[in-house]
């Protein structure tokens, strides 16, 4: 059994911007079952944080409990991080970002840890648009407790003992279409082609995006049966919107050309370029996206790719007009300006 | 690409850099794990079977291995494997080694064989055909056997009781030892009616340099392999005080060492390559520096000056080398010149093989350089009857190629001498491959791979070195530093073996490998394979290794040029799709004689070296 990785990369590996090769965004050894997709999505993590040229140290990493809110212990081991209680991952976010608002804020959840334990933050943390990536990391199924179903698991789905699920499964992604999130993707973790720009454009968007991701548990839900599997995943699986994240200063060239293209920029001037199944599809409507997902839906397709983005939105610090200063940096004249100002103020109300 | 065929023992084989590199192909990472578990007698059998003279390889050793050693490319320094390969010799048992040596047939075949020279060729084929009741008469022109390894070598890096030991192992096999006798005629040799005849003579013949004063000097120039010769039987026992080298060669090395040692106060080394250039083994430049011994790299032979009668002084013009894109060396003057004074010179410019002896009408044939026509594969010449091996056969080269050539001409002689083919009989490679899984996260091997930097070997302090021509210099590693050497290995036996139809394509191999192997992506031709791998491919030389197509339509392939061989992939692997086995590759010799894999079995450290 390896308890660690050898310390020894590839004597070519590419480096980024700041000169960093992908191991200084590396984290300890995964201690997941050996196929577990979260592991994957770990990978992609640190491909898409490198890609960014960000620097592990400005990176907080988020999460509640479960198996997926032990992988921020596999990425980035240079960041911050936070492993808080279980549900509670976004409020715990909304704290760290108001007192700092420069990290890049990656919560890692669950659907136990999301659509269960963890709804009413999840709820709440979208309707503030809190700049953050939020990461699901969904496989159906409680994983760390013996595969019991979860609330994403598909009604009829049958567990790996053979029970059928009887009960309705949320859908996260149109939970947060409806709750006004900006940013909403769909993703397999079986497919980093599509998974890092992803990751890439969720990371550089200002506001709160989420990604969705189908994340196979081989220990419980990889059966025949589950659609949660992998193969039922490759199956059922159809990009509505595939994109390429392409920073600011690059040419732009989409290597996965299908349908018609439409490039997005984002807040930062980056923009996202989009190839899409069909022109009838606008990522930047969400009635339409909402349409479209309920129509994959009927039809037993998994939309995934980019659904939905509002790239010029009022996040959480603009609404509350927090300044651009992060406060942890504020020295105390700034944040308590003294007996004067504040007669100031009171003079200003009288 | 089409699918890698892994059932071709020549594809693993490759992957175990260290062994594809070597001649004889000796299963390194194998006794290197054998050293790492004290099984030093185990570890000298396996050396044993495919080298012959571990101990003196251990210490003599060309090394082709370790440039090729895949920690080379991913860590600073290769595996210090020639030294480990001592520890086996150091540290066996030897009464353990004398009950596992072959047994030799008391009823003989009935066939005659004649070896010219004592060396490491001849040596080896009587090695391989004394056990399958061949009758041997070893001729050679000196009181011992061991050839170069015996006149060339001194003392002070190969000490006489190793060579002798290792010596003795093939003449104690009942070897007719007819020693003190120079062979004249091969045309005599033949008409004693050997059944064969294997010429193992070396290239005997020190070149000599022909600058203005050579004749002159003469009573102080000496050719570089005659005077280490003479050194080694006590014909030469001294060498005045100041002493220039000419040659950058391994010669070289062992011709300042010697004189340094038997009276040499001032000894330089001259050479007309840059330092970098010269065809020493750089451990060997070092160990030379070490001692003392200035290298004067850029340095041309111009003239020996001699004054009244006696060498006083050579001089040399400074030179420059420049290469050209296709690395065409050009060596111009500088104009400068550099004397350098000198009681003696040294000659170690190279040497050549010399056949007076071979009359050429016995039907051998003789083709460029006068060297004789031999066939590559099978050592035979154009007299079916006359084998050659090791320098005599193409030239120049070194003990382990030697040895190389003593089992393939000992397979031809046997598969001549059996009436059989000796292109299309010759044996396939012994092979073996099985899983080294011993649980869901355990294996048969020290998987993880450590950090630790190269290990140095001890040596004995310059001046107590240079005290006598026959203390030996260099310590050899003790057992512990032998240990952290012998964990460097990377076990590039151990393979990662993938099946096709248990991979699940989810990525736990891609994600985990630490240097980015194993790419999961459409198929195409090598060139455009190669660029769309997760990690840079630049090392052509190194194969892909191709899975047939996945349920996706993908390939599975792997850059096999820095694989860890760590087992990470198969340790993620939910389904068993990747695993860890030992491959054995082992040259079968003469008389489909058995492979080392017995070795294995044989397993256990013996009583002395527990104790030990």
């Amino acid at each position: 059994m390896s308890f660690y990785k050898p310390s020894f990369r590839h004597p070519d590996s590419p480096t980024n911007a700041l000169g960093l090769t992908r191991k200084a965004y590396e984290g300890g050894i995964s201690t997941l079952c050996a196929g577990c997709g979260h592991d994957s999505i770990s990978a992609a993590i640190i491909q898409a944080v490198w890609g960014l040229n960000i620097e592990p140290h400005r990176v907080a990493k988020m999460s509640g409990i479960g198996c997926s809110s032990k992988s921020p212990n596999y990425f980035l081991n240079k960041a911050h991080g936070f492993n808080s209680v279980h549900g509670r991952m976004p409020s715990v976010t909304t704290g760290a970002n108001v007192a700092n608002r420069d990290l890049l804020y990656i919560g890692v959840s669950g659907d136990g840890d999301t659509a269960s334990i963890g709804m009413g933050q999840f709820a709440h943390v979208i309707r503030r648009n809190l700049n953050m990536t939020y990461i699901v990391e969904n496989n159906g199924c409680y994983g760390l407790t013996k595969g019991q179903d979860s609330a994403t698991a598909d009604e009829g789905t049958q567990s790996k003992k053979g029970k059928i699920n009887p009960f309705e499964a949320i859908d996260l992604v149109a939970l947060a279409l409806e709750l006004g999130a900006t940013f909403v993707a769909r993703s397999f973790s079986g497919d980093k082609q599509q998974l890092v720009p992803l990751l890439k454009a969720a990371m550089s968007h200002k506001g709160f995006a989420l990604i969705d991701i189908v994340s196979p548990c081989v220990t419980f839900n990889n059966h025949p049966g589950s659609t949660k599997s992998y193969d039922y995943t490759r199956e059922h699986v159809e990009a509505g919107a595939v994109v390429d994240f392409v920073p600011m200063a690059q040419e732009i060239t989409l290597d996965q050309i299908q349908g018609s293209t439409q490039n997005v920029t984002l807040h930062n001037g980056d923009s996202v370029q989009l190839s899409k199944l069909s022109d009838n599809y606008d990522p930047t409507d969400r009635v339409r996206a909402i349409q479209t997902l309920h129509e994959h839906k009927a039809k037993d397709r998994l939309l995934t790719g980019l659904i939905y983005l509002e790239p010029e939105s009022e996040n959480f610090h603009d609404i509350l007009n927090i300044p651009d200063t992060p406060l942890n940096q504020l020295d105390q004249t700034t944040l308590c300006p003294g007996s004067d100002a504040l007669a100031q103020i009171n003079q200003g109300l009288k | 690409m089409k699918a890698t065929d892994i059932s071709n023992p020549e594809y693993f084989h490759k992957v175990v850099d260290c062994q594809y590199a070597c001649p004889a192909h000796t299963p390194v990472p194998e006794y290197i794990r054998l050293i790492g578990q004290r099984r030093y007698s185990d570890a000298y059998m396996v050396n044993w079977e495919s080298n012959v003279f571990p101990g003196v390889l251990g210490r003599t050793c060309d090394r082709p291995c370790e440039p090729a050693c895949r920690r080379g490319r991913v860590d600073e320094e290769p595996v210090a494997i020639c030294r480990l390969k001592r520890v086996a010799a150091d540290h066996k048992d030897d009464a353990n080694i004398a009950t596992r040596l072959p047994a030799i047939p008391a009823k003989k075949n009935g066939k005659r064989i004649a070896l010219i020279g004592a060396g490491p060729a001849s040596l080896t084929v009587a090695r391989d055909l004394m056990p399958l009741g061949y009758e041997i008469d070893l001729y050679d022109e000196n009181a011992k056997a061991g050839g170069f390894m015996r006149s060339q070598i001194p003392s002070f890096r190969l000490p006489e009781e190793v060579l002798d030991q290792e010596v003795g192992y093939v003449l104690d096999m009942g070897v007719t030892q007819v020693f003190n006798t120079r062979v004249n005629s091969l045309r005599e040799i033949l008409d004693k009616q050997y059944d064969a005849v294997f010429v193992g003579t070396g290239a005997p013949k020190g070149k000599d340099l022909k600058i203005p004063g050579r004749e002159a000097a003469d009573a102080n120039v000496h050719i570089g392999i005659n005077w280490l010769e003479s050194v080694a039987f006590e014909h030469t026992e001294n060498i005045g005080k100041k002493v220039v080298i000419v040659g950058g060669g391994n010669t070289a090395m062992d011709c300042c060492r010697t004189a340094k040692r038997i009276g040499g106060e001032e000894v330089t080394v001259t050479v007309r390559s840059t330092y970098e250039a010269m065809k020493a083994s750089p451990w060997e430049k070092d160990d030379t520096l070490a001692e003392g011994i200035p290298i004067l790299a850029n340095h041309s032979p111009r003239e020996f000056i001699v004054e009244d009668g006696k060498l006083v002084a050579m001089t040399f013009n400074v030179v420059e080398s420049s290469y050209d894109e296709n690395g065409k060396r050009t060596i111009t003057e500088t104009g400068e010149i550099v004397t350098v004074e000198c009681t003696d010179a040294i000659m170690a410019i190279g040497q050549d093989n010399a056949f007076p002896w071979i009359e050429r009408d016995l039907g051998i044939e003789f083709g460029d350089w006068d060297m004789p026509v031999v066939d590559k594969h099978s050592f035979q010449s154009t007299n079916q009857k006359v084998f050659f091996g090791g320098d005599a056969a193409f030239g120049p080269e070194n003990i382990i190629t030697a040895v190389a050539h003593g089992h393939q001409a000992a397979i031809s002689m046997d598969l001549f001498l059996s009436g059989k083919s000796v292109h299309d009989d010759r044996p396939a490679p012994g092979t073996n491959l099985v899983s080294t899984k011993m649980g869901i996260h355990e294996w048969a091997y020290d998987s993880q791979v450590i950090d630790d930097d190269r290990q140095a070997s001890a040596h004995l302090p310059v001046e107590q070195a240079l005290s006598s021509r026959k203390i030996e210099s260099e310590l050899g590693f003790s057992p512990e530093i032998a240990f952290t050497e012998a964990e460097r290995c990377l076990n590039c036996d151990v393979q990662t073996v993938f099946v096709e139809e248990k991979c699940i394509e989810c990525d736990g191999c891609t994600d985990i490998c630490p240097t980015n192997c194993i790419t999961f992506t459409e198929n195409d031709e090598e060139e455009n394979l190669r660029h769309k791998l997760n990690a840079p491919s630049n090392n052509k030389e190194q194969d892909l290794y191709v899975s047939y197509g996945l349920p996706t339509g993908r390939v599975m392939v792997k850059d096999e040029d820095v694989c860890l061989h760590c087992g990470l992939c198969a340790e993620r692997c939910p389904t068993s799709a990747w695993d860890m086995q030992k491959y054995l590759y082992t040259v079968t010799k003469a008389g489909n004689q058995p492979a080392p894999i017995l070795v294995e079995q044989a397993g256990r450290r013996t009583k002395q070296e527990e104790a030990a």
